[in-house]
């Protein structure tokens, strides 16, 4: 087979997997076979992503894979198999406990692999009409799994996002329309002008005026998406509402793919000279949203909440440093977004299990863990240290990138940032004091059964990262910070 | 200076607008969603007549989805699922209706200081256009923020996803992908809330979203 075929089969598997397996799974009844047709699917996409790697396929009108988002498939695709493997003993639980029946399950792992096509084909697309698709798709789905419990909270969190993701959404497409018809002139009618590969190479041509206009709507459509704020609101209660392997990928992922296609659309900006700049509005929007979530943190009650709040925290960092721009912070940028979606996934399933063995959510009854579940308790110390950004872990490094990066350039930026840091830092250690330290609550203690392998394979690769990363991946990371501008 | 083709094309976008306003006074449900009926009936007609003197047929389909879809099985359904619930009783527009009036005006002539600059290169009926879609949107988008009603809601998202096909007719050739997957995205977007709105009357008796709000953490502990 030569190494084009090889591209596009691996796309073809990337995308018909998941549309398939999707469908079969509604068909599947029994629990078991569902998860493990999850997990076998997930883990076919992983190996088409790493496929990817050997051969990359012609781009064309519709998709298109290039250095910015191979990597980034190919990190959906790594978390998506872990986290399938770490719901499969999750959904057990929930079965067991009858939070869920059979049919719900059903239901949840065929949209669970729809979720993973929506997030591949938004990674994938060439097209900006077709990028909205996805990204909408994945709204819609996530919507549906976030409601899943039919409590009271999780059907207000599920309208929330729903009213607000969809307001996003149709910002976002208004933007798109835009960008067409500044391109629309340049390129001609049709398909052309909406692949983003054409439009890169005809950007400095375009009207400067519409192009700024549509970034505007763009960055506040696909960054209620990505949980900025002011446009966040509808992101802690989905989070701590919806199942937990869902607030995995949600945190892990779906933020990420949003501010990927912000990136997408920052670097046509770029591209045109008389342009706006896109890094202001992005520095502002960043910090608002670090600042806001460092101060929001401090008062929450549920555990899932905290932790919604701090990737609303860690995203506002990534705008920021993607906002400053240059080599070196959109390096930081990068490294943060992987390293952030390791630990933020690693995070939420320990608490899922947390919130299994102790049937409450609340962080006032969860008291003493290293005690009770050594496994659970520490890995929920490491988690928290990894994601407050102390060393040795990955996080460290990439948070302290940003710093300097903007001491250098910007001294006055980052006092707010690093009060922002500060903040969310000890609130979270203060936190975790309580849950991982105090005194147990003498209930009697139900051990856990079910695999804690991907907790640990994420904590490791992101305590690795903070003492070496590999050369390639370093190389990647330079090469797309230049790409990025 | 223009022809009659531009003025009837501009006499369509600016009648969506009209209908955006005349949603934004409705009181009672069944009239809302009535005026929602004409607000994508017009949509069908100023698409339909933008894919006439465009040339470009595939419009002709946009214009049908919106005229069966959005003009007619939308609106039934609405009517099913609102005598279904026994909610037709009067709404209650946040503020009042003059403060609502005062803003919608305020917010078209945003979107006609927005985007008739911006656009100054752009071909007449094209600016027009979609001066009038963001307006539509803008209009949409208050609705969404004055009404607390569920079912208020989504009629607002549903107007504002009317200008967004106005702006994606009439922006020349652009490719149907986009404007089918508007048109479906209704439709999922319908059976979502359709989904939602019968679990919340079985949860609380009620489609007002002010009780939902009691649910939150904050009043929880």
């Amino acid at each position: 087979m030569s190494g084009a075929d090889l591209g596009l089969v691996a796309v073809a598997v990337l995308l018909g997997v998941p549309a398939g397996t999707a469908l079969l799974l509604v068909l599947v009844s029994g629990y078991r076979l569902g998860a493990r047709l999850n997990v076998g699917a997930a883990l076919l996409c992983l190996l088409a992503a790493a496929a990817l790697f050997q051969a990359r396929p012609e781009a064309n009108l519709y998709l298109r894979v290039d250095d910015f988002n191979i990597y980034l498939i190919a990190l959906n695709n790594w978390v998506s198999f872990t986290t399938s493997v770490f719901s499969a003993g999750y959904i057990a639980h929930e079965l067991e406990t009858g939070r869920l029946t059979p049919v719900y399950l059903r239901f949840y792992h065929a949209m669970y692999q729809a979720l993973l096509f929506a997030m591949n084909l938004a990674l994938l697309a060439n097209n900006i009409g077709l990028l909205w698709v996805a990204i909408e798709l994945a709204t819609l789905i996530t919507v549906l799994m976030v409601g899943l419990y039919r409590t009271h909270a999780a059907l207000e969190a599920a309208w929330k996002y729903f009213i607000l993701g969809s307001l996003g959404i149709a910002l976002a497409l208004f933007g798109t329309i835009l960008v067409y018809l500044a391109a629309q002139p340049v390129i001609g009618q049709g398909l052309p002008a909406m692949a983003w590969d054409r439009l890169l190479a005809r950007a400095d041509a375009f009207d400067p005026a519409l192009l700024n206009l549509a970034f505007v709507f763009l960055l506040l459509g696909y960054g209620t998406k990505a949980g900025l704020v002011p446009l966040h609101a509808w992101l802690p209660d989905a989070h701590a509402e919806g199942p937990t392997p869902i607030s995995a990928v949600l945190s892990g992922l779906l933020l990420n793919v949003a501010l990927y296609a912000v990136l997408r659309f920052k670097m046509l900006m770029s591209a045109n000279p008389s342009a706006l700049a896109p890094g202001p509005l992005m520095v502002i929007l960043g910090l608002l949203s670090l600042l806001f979530a460092g101060l929001m943190l401090y008062r929450r009650g549920d555990i899932k909440r905290l932790f919604a709040y701090s990737s609303i925290e860690h995203m506002g960092i990534i705008t920021f440093a993607f906002g400053m721009g240059g080599p070196l912070a959109n390096f930081a940028g990068l490294l943060h977004m992987t390293l952030h979606s390791l630990t933020k996934s690693a995070i939420f399933f320990t608490v899922g299990h947390i919130s299994q063995v102790k049937g409450t959510q609340r962080i006032s009854t969860i008291r003493g863990l290293t005690v009770t579940h050594p496994t659970l308790g520490w890995g929920l110390v490491a988690g928290v240290i990894a994601i407050a950004g102390m060393p040795p872990f990955g996080v460290f490094m990439s948070e302290f990138l940003v710093v300097s990066s903007t001491f250098a350039r910007q001294p006055l930026l980052a006092l707010p940032l690093v009060v922002g840091l500060l903040l969310a830092f000890g609130t979270l250690l203060w936190r975790l004091h309580g849950m991982a330290f105090g005194q147990p609550d003498g209930t009697a203690v139900v051990p856990v059964r079910a695999s804690t392998l991907p907790t640990v394979v994420h904590l490791l690769l992101v305590l690795v990262a903070g003492f070496w990363l590999p050369e390639p991946l370093v190389a990647w990371f330079r090469h797309v910070a230049v790409l990025l501008g | 200076m223009h022809g009659l083709a531009f003025d009837i094309a501009h006499f369509l976008a600016g009648g969506m607008v009209v209908a955006s306003f005349l949603l934004l006074y409705q009181d009672r449900l069944y009239a809302l969603i009535n005026v929602f009926a004409l607000h994508s009936l017009v949509l069908a007609l100023a698409v339909g007549w933008q894919a006439a003197i465009q040339g470009a047929h595939h419009l002709y389909i946009t214009a049908g989805i919106a005229l069966v879809f959005k003009a007619i099985v939308i609106p039934v359904a609405l009517h099913r699922i609102v005598r279904r619930l026994g909610i037709h009783r009067t709404l209650e527009a946040v503020g009042g209706v003059g403060r609502d009036m005062l803003a919608g005006t305020g917010l078209v002539a945003l979107a006609i200081l927005v985007m008739l600059p911006v656009t100054a290169t752009a071909d007449a009926l094209a600016r027009e256009d979609l001066a009038f879609a963001l307006a539509v949107v803008l209009l949409g988008l208050l609705l969404m923020v004055t009404r607390r009603n569920a079912v208020s809601l989504v009629i607002g998202f549903m107007s504002l996803e009317n200008g967004l096909v106005l702006a994606a007719a009439g922006a020349r050739g652009m490719p149907l992908a986009v404007e089918i997957s508007v048109a479906f995205s209704v439709l999922i977007a319908l059976i979502v809330i359709g989904i939602f709105l019968f679990r919340i009357r079985e949860r609380f008796d009620s489609v007002d979203m002010q009780a939902m709000d009691t649910f939150r953490e904050e009043r929880r502990r």
